[in-house]
């Protein structure tokens, strides 16, 4: 594990692997809930890094982080175990770009389908929206490139594929992603607690709808 | 089940753009929730103490006056930031010049006129017990980036105040700071310096404009662009997580110095953060001003 500062107030930890990540943040999240790690103001995930920030006038932890983190595997593979919540999404496979998707990939939609929803993938960050989830665990064949051009806007609760990654817009927005199909599912309710459906170390699968 | 405030004052005209705004969203990065809240965190916490309130009730934010309320009930207000022509307009048609940084009472029927300031943009207005609208995920503050919070101010909105709880403060004058057109702020280089052709010399060298596309989301700077080093030009870095005073560059070269309303994850390096403490003076930097990246 690198650590980067980030400021006065925050230090960025670069780990080896998505995975890494997730376990990672998920050991220092339960360590800012069971007092064993204080004065943390931001705990952020992204996809090979891990901000962490204290307020202003403080210094970030480092020591204590890498107390932490010290036997912390970094092949760790994502925890599968019941500790880590589990959301199903149902999903109607009719996205834009089916048909891109299968071209690029070699097969046909069905297998689109049938790869995209036998997936068990994680949630490895959030952000771009509240409450937008990144994904990993995406199958080999489906890890393509973003659209060209973006999008102006596409509706809420679509599914797209980017890179290492699939998720769910959780509202209208402009958008890059390839699209696979559209969920009905709530992503975020500001007034819900917690608001999000989805929370980095979440385990997510997708339930094809006929 | 929610009390209902009989005490309540009227936007006229809100100006360029008024927000409802108070200390922000903070510690839900994760989720994907910006920081918001204040960009001139002082200066709003100021507002809240002149008008005797805890310092974190919402207060509007407003860019570049033109403001205008009307007290529908008696309540104290005050302006922070940048120092502004501050009228109080009776029923009578009599007009006072009350000034900014102090405790004004106003009657029911007074209107209050904020001015556009000389120097910065962003004024403060503070009133007694609070704006008292709901808050979403703890905070009332308008987030343009995200959308969370309330849509700016329009004229002729309503705001219910909350119950007023302390003594306003004297109109003991307060220290008031200008915004200069020219500013140096430091910057703690990292984490992301590495990818960049000796960014220390190239910060220290450089005077760039604050372009006009700026806002809360974040400041643009136009300058001689940032080279990257050779072997990080055609890398591509994973999303990253962003803060406030993150100095993020694009392959353009073309520092964006993200604020209060600024994504929490992006996939562009971040040369280095803004000192902590420079960030309510980047909140008053006007579009066209010239503004350092002090290496410190």
């Amino acid at each position: 594990m690198r650590t980067l500062r980030y400021g006065r107030t925050g230090v960025l930890l670069e780990l080896d692997s998505s995975a890494a990540v997730t376990a990672a943040y998920r050991r220092l999240r339960a360590a800012c809930t069971g007092g064993r790690l204080a004065g943390v103001v931001e705990l952020v995930p992204a996809a090979r890094t891990v901000l962490v920030s204290v307020a202003i006038g403080a210094s970030p932890p480092v020591e204590r982080l890498r107390e932490l983190l010290a036997d912390l595997s970094t092949d760790e593979e994502p925890v599968t175990g019941s500790e880590a919540p589990m959301v199903t999404l149902p999903v109607r496979y009719d996205g834009e770009d089916l048909a891109l998707v299968a071209r690029t990939a070699g097969c046909g939609i069905d297998d689109v389908v049938r790869l995209h929803s036998s997936g068990e993938y994680t949630v490895a960050f959030c952000g771009f929206a509240p409450g937008f989830g990144y994904l990993v665990g995406l199958p080999q064949p489906l890890r393509q490139p973003r659209l060209a051009d973006s999008r102006p806007s596409i509706p809420a609760g679509s599914v797209g594929v980017a890179g290492e990654f699939t998720g769910v817009y959780p509202r209208r927005s402009p958008g890059g992603w390839r699209l696979i199909g559209r969920t009905e599912q709530v992503m975020f309710d500001p007034s819900a607690d917690p608001p999000a459906l989805l929370t980095p170390g979440y385990r997510v699968r997708f339930e094809p709808l006929v | 089940m929610r009390r209902v405030s009989t005490r309540t004052l009227t936007v006229l005209r809100p100006g360029p753009l008024a927000l409802v705004t108070d200390l922000g969203r903070p510690g839900q990065a994760y989720l994907g929730i910006p920081r918001g809240g204040a960009l001139d965190l002082p200066a709003f916490r100021l507002a809240n103490r002149l008008v005797g309130n805890p310092e974190g009730l919402a207060a509007f934010e407003l860019l570049l006056g033109g403001f205008e309320l009307r007290a529908d009930t008696g309540c104290t207000v005050a302006v922070t930031g940048p120092p502004t022509a501050v009228t109080v307009l009776r029923e009578d048609g009599t007009r006072r010049a009350v000034g900014s940084h102090r405790a004004v009472y106003l009657w029911a029927g007074d209107r209050l006129l904020v001015a556009a300031p000389d120097s910065g943009l962003r004024n403060y207005v503070g009133c007694s017990g609070g704006l008292d609208i709901p808050a979403v995920l703890g905070s009332r503050a308008a987030d343009l980036l995200s959308g969370l919070g309330p849509q700016p101010v329009r004229a002729g909105e309503r705001f219910p105040l909350g119950p007023a709880s302390g003594s306003p403060a004297d109109a003991a004058p307060v220290p008031v700071s200008v915004s200069p057109d020219e500013l140096s702020v430091p910057v703690l280089l990292g984490p992301r310096d590495d990818w960049f052709d000796q960014p220390a010399t190239a910060l220290r060298a450089t005077w760039w404009t604050v372009g006009s596309a700026s806002n809360r989301i974040g400041l643009r700077l136009r300058g001689r662009p940032l080279r990257r080093c050779p072997d990080r030009a055609q890398v591509e870095l994973p999303s990253e997580p962003m803060r406030p005073g993150a100095v993020q560059v694009p392959p353009s070269g073309q520092p964006v110095i993200f604020l209060a309303d600024g994504p929490t994850t992006g996939g562009y390096p971040v040369v280095g953060v803004v000192d902590e403490r420079q960030l309510p003076a980047l909140g008053q930097v006007r579009p066209g001003s010239a503004l350092r990246l002090l290496p410190v």
